[in-house]
């Protein structure tokens, strides 16, 4: 059966997803801040209260850590919860549950049990929010053995790769670029999967292979078609899954254009492109290097509250344009 | 960190540049993209800019001086930025400027980024980073490295085009299919090169002050470097012809007097005015046409076989000579290769060519018949396979049907390269030729 297109926005993707795997199980359910009534701070959730009521679609008190606690025992109890963070800064207050419980219990008891928790990050900057609400943690996360850690950068894998993280045995944190919200695409009806652990190659190149997670990528893309007039022909990898990383695919791209740029918005030091470099660098795709490495990744400063200062700590179009016709035309 | 200013390659076969004039000073506050020195490349003046803004420090790269490609010229730290040797900045060059003084090339060491050993340092302990040239110390991307480990290629004896020298994939392509540089051990039995005689030997042979020393410019050793390399890597052989020219002057005098007047900013101009030359470029390039097997150039792998004929035109100009290129000249009329060539000496003089003006090309003419030179043979300039030198045209006997008559005679001779063209396919093109030049109507169809 071929299902049908339509448009979807990323967030209405998400919203199909949630309710789908509702109806289809109903071990599912949804907890976090203000989803109930209100629809969740940036309305993700929608009238999904209205729908399948408040004992599936739960308004949590104002604790992240008591809510991941909450979502993480169910979770060890059989039921499948996607927890809701308001933003993906207040991961901070719930660590604990993540990093100490949620990712360690399968290890810790045998294998005796399992924590198939989904949570939701809205994550990234550009929204005016300031320094507390503005940040990409994702490789905090993607730094824990025992969770999985996603970037959709598209509402079609949005809806997939929430699906898919619904249906897994073990914790999922999910990065969604809260400008992504808004962004349009088409999105299958029905029932999907987008598998996590792979990456997907966007654009396909001969000079250059930019490894992009979430936002970045569009703006990779918008960089790929730039430099088409130059003669600079990009290849644009969505890594997608932070952990477990696609190692495979990167490194065939780079063995085929001989040439990495990683962009991505989380701060540039001890990044995601600090990972992805090394990757390449330890892997055989070395002997096909005739470039240096680039990162382009975000400024080394909390983000500013000013929208100028703002958007120049995270890397923009020209500069995903001036480091790709740098390193193509072998000014590195 | 700080950026390094290097001296760009800005030419294909640019080795080293001369920095003519800085356009910053020591400390200066620079923005990305201002202009920071104009260098002289062999064959053109090209202005460079900050790669990065900042305060310029180190400058290292004198004016007038010839410079590696790749070498560090100064540096660009962010402000405030330490300058690791800025206590001795300012000093070191400005010492070396006195105590060098001249035109002497600097040595590598003195070429590069000033850093000399804190005091506390005994000397010994001054590291310096391993040179090219010096085996595993050679700038190589990895996949130039491996490449050129698959193919046997000696690193060291390839030029790098990358950034500070390095060595890219497009580099060791290019020395593979040049046939440059095996490793050593495969080079070992040819016998050494004789050596030319040294600076001193040869001044030695003078009385001092009676002669004056003139540094070579770009241009010169760009000339002196490209006519050794051809003249001892290609096998040249010469084939002279006679071609009567009085039906091409009798031509050319007619079309001149036929060509419409048009508006110029100097007032009314005839529209073109046609000179032999231009009448030998478009027989050479339609001889071509008519032998292609000629039209070639040697490469160690193939043979390069053009499909147009792109005739190299030599133009003498103040202080050496350059080939400007009329592209596919076969397909030119006389009046739109006329000119054209008028357009490109003109900026050739003036030394305003783009290097695509005059790299390249099938094959090349020489024309030095308004000297009065009566024969002559040219030096083959690759990736060409002939060049045709071309005399004065002049009134000598001829014998015909058994008669002493007058004619208007042109020698010509076709230096050839025999690895791409033997010595009947040569003759072939050169009776081509002179069919053309004798019968010029058919230029003009």
């Amino acid at each position: 059966m071929v299902a049908r297109l339509r448009e979807l926005s990323y967030a209405q993707a998400i919203q199909e997803a949630m309710a789908l795997a509702m109806e289809a199980d109903e071990r599912v359910f949804l907890m976090g801040e203000d989803i109930g009534v209100y629809g969740g701070a940036f309305q993700v959730t929608g009238d999904l209260v209205n729908r399948f009521g408040e004992e599936r679609v739960m308004d949590t008190p104002i604790s992240e850590l008591g809510g991941a606690g909450v979502a993480v025992g169910a979770a060890v109890t059989g039921m499948r919860p996607i927890f809701e963070f308001q933003f993906s800064d207040f991961a901070t207050l719930a660590m604990e549950q993540i990093v100490n419980q949620a990712a360690k219990m399968r290890f810790m008891l045998g294998g005796a049990v399992s924590v198939p928790v989904v949570m939701r990050f809205p994550a990234g900057s550009g929204t005016g929010a300031a320094a507390q609400h503005s940040q990409s943690l994702e490789a905090w996360l993607g730094h824990v053995p025992g969770l999985k850690v996603i970037q959709p950068a598209t509402p079609h894998d949005a809806k997939g790769m929430l699906l898919a993280a619904i249906e897994d045995p073990d914790p999922v944190m999910i990065f969604e670029h809260k400008l992504l919200y808004k962004m349009k695409g088409s999105v299958p009806e029905g029932h999907y999967t987008v598998p996590i652990g792979k990456a997907e190659i966007r654009r396909e190149g001969r000079y250059l292979t930019v490894v992009a997670t979430s936002i970045m990528v569009h703006k990779a893309l918008e960089a790929a078609k730039a430099l088409e007039g130059e003669g600079i022909d990009v290849e644009v990898v969505d890594l997608r899954t932070v952990r477990p990383m696609d190692r495979e695919t990167v490194i065939d791209s780079v063995k085929k254009t001989s040439r990495l740029l990683t962009v991505y918005e989380g701060v540039k030091t001890l990044g995601i492109g600090a990972e992805v470099s090394a990757m390449i660098a330890e892997s055989d795709a070395f002997d096909f290097l005739d470039a240096p490495i680039v990162r382009l990744g975000g400024a080394e400063t909390p983000i500013p509250y000013n929208p100028e200062l703002e958007r120049a700590t995270v890397p923009q179009v020209p500069d995903i344009v001036a480091a790709a016709r740098d390193l193509v035309r072998g000014a590195r | 960190m700080p950026v390094e200013v290097i001296l760009p390659k800005v030419d294909m076969d640019m080795a080293t540049g001369r920095i003519s004039r800085w356009h910053v000073e020591e400390g200066a506050a620079v923005e990305k993209g201002d202009l920071l020195f104009e260098i002289e490349t062999d064959k053109a003046a090209m202005e460079i800019d900050a790669p990065a803004g900042g305060i310029v420090g180190d400058i290292s790269g004198k004016e007038g001086v010839d410079i590696p490609v790749g070498q560090a010229v100064a540096w660009i730290y962010a402000e405030g930025e330490a300058t690791p040797s800025s206590p001795l900045a300012g000093e070191v060059p400005a010492k070396r400027a006195e105590g060098g003084g001249g035109d002497r090339v600097p040595t590598s060491e003195e070429g590069a980024r000033p850093s000399p050993p804190p005091p506390v340092q005994p000397p010994t302990a001054a590291v310096h980073p391993p040179r090219k040239g010096e085996g595993k110390g050679v700038r190589a991307s990895p996949l130039a490295r491996r490449i050129a480990k698959e193919a046997g290629i000696d690193l060291a004896a390839v030029s790098g085009s990358g950034p500070r020298g390095r060595v890219v994939k497009a580099d060791v392509e290019a020395a593979i299919s040049g046939g440059a540089a095996k490793a050593p051990a495969a080079r070992a039995p040819e016998a050494p090169a004789p050596k030319p005689m040294s600076d001193e030997q040869v001044l030695r042979l003078f009385e001092e002050g009676s002669y004056e020393l003139v540094p070579h410019d770009g241009m010169r050793k760009t000339i002196a470097r490209r006519l050794v390399e051809a003249k001892s890597t290609i096998p040249h052989f010469y084939l002279t012809l006679d071609c009567e020219i009085d039906a091409l002057l009798a031509l050319r005098k007619q079309l001149n007097a036929a060509a419409p007047m048009v508006k110029t900013e100097d007032g009314e101009k005839p529209a073109y005015k046609l000179s032999v030359n231009d009448f030998i470029i478009k027989a050479m390039a339609l001889a071509l046409m008519a032998v292609p097997d000629a039209n070639a150039s040697w490469t160690e792998s193939a043979m390069v076989k053009h499909k147009h004929a792109d005739v190299g035109v030599a133009v003498a100009i103040p202080g050496g000579l350059i080939t400007p290129i009329v592209r596919r000249a076969e397909a030119k009329t006389l009046s739109a290769i006329s000119n054209e060539m008028k357009d490109l000496a003109t900026r050739a003089r003036n030394r305003k060519l783009k290097p695509e003006e005059y790299q390249g090309g099938t094959t090349a003419v020489s024309n030095l018949g308004m000297y009065g030179i009566k024969d002559f043979a040219a030096v083959i300039n690759p990736p060409h396979a002939t060049i045709l030198a071309v005399g004065a045209g002049e009134e000598r006997a001829v014998v015909k049907d058994g008669e002493i008559k007058p004619a208007t005679i042109m020698s010509v001779t076709l230096s050839t390269d025999h690895r791409a063209v033997d010595g009947a396919l040569g003759a072939e093109l050169l009776s081509a030729f002179k069919r053309l030049v004798e019968n010029p109507f058919g230029m003009l169809v």
